[in-house]
């Protein structure tokens, strides 16, 4: 089977036109505080780092460098909100607080997109779309569940945990730091969120919100800059649990650090999901939802569909369908709404990717990215794919949290079961095909937490989420959710 | 180029020869307030206008299409819908819109329907034959997808979406499906093959969807109306509306636009 396209005189009066998302509605501080209290507070060395746009490598604001003394603060605080305010309301009225967070996030959701565009280079069509929405969706979720706790878990008498340290990823900014704030709080807990230092501004922005929505001092504390940070955050002996998300490596080391201490913990790691076609299922919508599985925010997804499983009867029909549609994908300014693959989060991840894409050249498989112009500044990478990828090979084997996939073929059901759980991870997975019985066969047998049937990163605040094996433990969302935030005995 | 693509189209049972040749006039003067514009692709009558259309859009370019076969339900027998055809072929018809037997896809008469589309290709000569699958009423996206191979496989040069008697029309996701078993089609053989999506396309900014759509699955060897039609009458006014507010930086009153 040919790719090819009839060619035509007709072709360059069809480019996109730029149609950037205004960003001048967006008022941006030149430096931010801490969030300790209720308060904005300057950090007490007075240390603080620049937040760049990956798109322009242009500076948009100064970030304060918490100190171990500021992060003492803010757990000090943490336990004020939850002694004298927090444990003392009732779950109704911790709802009310919840509801009007959600509220106001749907308010300002227009702000927030452009700035999470800004800030972190995913599309404004994604941060619009979905990271929002989503965000706010949880807050809503979570408020309703306040008062309705004894429900949850009938028959037993539950207490909150206390102080939980939160530290979230520069992949969903604000997404992360919703699925962490709106459980803890509804199920009666104070937190303080370490966001990642390349994605703060929109955790600051919550932080205003949150002052706005008048929350009692100390019930939610935001503290800034880099690993270190959350390390002192997770070493802190007044902090009662640590939910974590974020690389692999880390989370072992977390373990390792509150090992032999009370502190409970859940851990969402990394992915390397495999996305099963088979011969019979819909093509071109298998086609859709590989794309949406690894370029969906640049492939900065833990549980992106980074390995491609092909039926070998089919591989060439996937193959040319993909290789046609990811030729049609805009790259580009993330504010821009037609634009499909944003900037590469930061210099250092993109040298990660540009690496792993050196080792699949170099490990012989078979490289294809469409040809596009790329702006000059920033940080970009092409969508990419790999074909005739083995098992063993390093591309196939970790995770590279890029837009690159690896593509494998199979030739029987069990052959492609143990190839997918080949692997030290086990966050997500994706099959496509028409016949309900094979879904159900793979579902069950699957060592993933999540697995889509026919389409791919579909999230919403009900369904729980969350790893088997090194992807990590403990389950976000749903009524699942609930329980890694309250004392069960 | 939207205005070229445009089957300028009148079906009733209650079309006289004034109501034709005033769809003639207008397909040929879409607005004269603006020199320069094209006119549309064709226009599109029942079989015993077609002698009548055909001599007013003489010279002009203009195509005249002919709905034949039973239209719009198609229940009829094979030698009267031949007949339907030729009658319209013989009257000066540049394309043929025909519809297929839903009832017999339904029953799974496939054969039934591949042959019926072969023997109107057939009957058809040089007339372009449109294939209508009426998918308002196949029901699912994997029956259209089989009555569009079926079509294809039988000799279609184009395939349609509707007849405009039956909601729902033509919508996106409909016409994706068929856009597919085009590029499908095309890439297996090299041969290409025209779409019209047809009904409820009434604004230039959906049909603008429907370009894309169509520039994205197939490429820009689609975007002309020898291989792209849209069956909306409807759309040519708003996008004059479009071009004369581009023109004048004012949107007019639609009273401005002539309704035929």
């Amino acid at each position: 089977m040919n790719e090819t396209t009839p060619p035509s005189a007709a072709a360059n009066s069809w480019d996109w036109d730029p149609a950037p998302e205004s960003a001048d509605h967006i008022q941006l501080n030149d430096q931010y505080d801490l969030f300790i209290g209720g308060e904005f507070v300057p950090s007490a060395e007075g240390r603080t780092f620049e937040t760049i746009n990956p798109a322009t490598e242009e500076p948009l604001a100064k970030i304060t460098e918490a100190t171990s003394l500021d992060v003492d603060h803010a757990v000090s605080a943490a336990r004020v909100g939850y002694e004298k305010y927090w444990s003392r309301l009732s779950g109704t009225e911790r709802g009310k607080y919840i509801f009007r967070i959600a509220r106001m996030i749907q308010e300002r959701s227009r702000e927030l997109a452009v700035i999470e565009s800004m800030d972190g280079g995913k599309p404004i069509r994604e941060s619009r779309d979905i990271d929002l929405p989503l965000a706010a969706a949880h807050f809503f979720y979570y408020a309703g569940w306040s008062d309705k706790l004894p429900y949850a878990f009938p028959n037993r008498v539950t207490s909150p945990l206390g102080v939980a340290g939160q530290i979230i990823p520069w992949n969903f900014p604000l997404l992360m730091a919703a699925w962490k704030i709106a459980p803890a709080l509804a199920c009666g807990n104070t937190v303080v969120l370490k966001p990642a230092e390349t994605t703060s501004l929109t955790a600051m922005k919550l932080a205003e919100i949150i002052q706005e929505a008048d929350l009692p001092p100390g019930v939610v504390n935001i503290v800034t800059g880099h690993g270190q940070v959350g390390a002192e955050l997770v070493n802190h002996a007044g902090v009662d649990k640590i939910a974590f998300t974020g690389s692999t490596k880390v989370g072992k080391e977390i373990q390792h650090a509150i090992a032999g201490s009370a502190k409970r913990s859940t851990l969402e790691l990394g992915g390397k999901a495999a996305n099963i076609v088979f011969a019979d299922a819909s093509i071109d919508q298998a086609v859709e939802g590989i794309v949406n599985g690894i370029y969906f925010n640049q492939g900065h997804v833990c549980c992106a569909g980074s390995r491609l499983l092909v039926e070998e009867s089919v591989q060439e029909e996937v193959i040319s369908k993909l290789k046609h549609r990811m030729k049609s994908l805009q790259v580009g300014d993330p504010l821009d709404k037609n634009t499909d693959i944003g900037a590469i989060n930061s210099q250092k991840q993109l040298a990660t990717i540009r690496n792993y894409i050196e080792i699949g050249k170099q490990e012989g498989a078979d490289f294809f990215a469409p040809e596009c112009d790329l702006p000059e500044k920033g940080f970009w990478c092409r969508p990419s794919l790999f074909c005739e990828v083995a098992q063993s090979s390093q591309i196939a084997q970790e995770e590279i949290f890029g837009p690159v996939l690896a593509v494998q073929t199979f030739r029987t059901v069990a052959e492609v079961i143990k190839k997918a759980n080949n692997t030290p991870y086990g966050l997500s997975a994706g099959v496509w095909t028409d016949k309900g019985s094979k879904i159900f066969n793979l579902t069950s047998q699957m060592r993933a937490g999540v697995v889509w049937a026919n389409t791919y990163n579909k999230f919403d605040p009900t369904s729980p989420f969350g790893g088997y094996k090194e992807s990590g433990f403990g389950r976000e969302g749903g009524l699942h959710g609930l329980a890694a935030y309250r004392n069960l005995d | 180029m939207v205005l070229s693509m445009i089957d300028l189209t009148t079906l009733e049972g209650m079309d006289t020869a004034g109501k034709v040749r005033q769809l003639c006039y207008k397909a040929r003067h879409l607005h004269d307030a603006v020199p320069g514009l094209p006119t549309v692709a064709a226009v599109c009558v029942y079989p015993n206008f077609v002698e009548l259309a055909k001599s007013e859009v003489k010279d002009t370019g203009i195509k005249v299409a002919s709905v034949a076969t039973a239209f719009p339900s198609g229940n009829s027998s094979l030698p009267i819908k031949l007949e339907d055809v030729r009658m319209a072929v013989d009257d000066g018809a540049d394309e043929i819109d025909m519809v297929i037997s839903r009832g017999r896809f339904h029953r799974g008469d496939l054969q039934y329907v591949f042959d019926e589309i072969s023997a109107v290709k057939e009957a058809c000569r040089h007339a372009r034959l449109k294939v209508i699958l009426e998918t308002g009423e196949l029901g699912t996206f994997d029956k259209v997808r089989k009555a569009s191979d079926i079509a294809i496989a039988a000799g279609a040069d184009f395939i349609k979406t509707s007849t405009g008697k039956i909601k729902p029309a033509a919508t996106m996701p409909v016409t994706l499906v068929m856009l597919e078993a085009i590029r499908d089609h095309y890439v297996k053989t090299g041969q290409m093959v025209g779409m019209k999506p047809a009904g409820g396309i009434s604004s230039a900014k959906l049909a603008l969807h429907y370009l894309v759509m169509v520039k994205e699955t197939l490429g820009v060897a689609w975007l002309s109306n020898h291989w792209f039609r849209f069956g909306a009458s409807s759309l040519a006014n708003d996008v004059l509306m479009q071009i004369v507010k581009q023109e004048t930086g004012i949107y007019q009153s639609s009273d401005y636009f002539s309704i035929d």
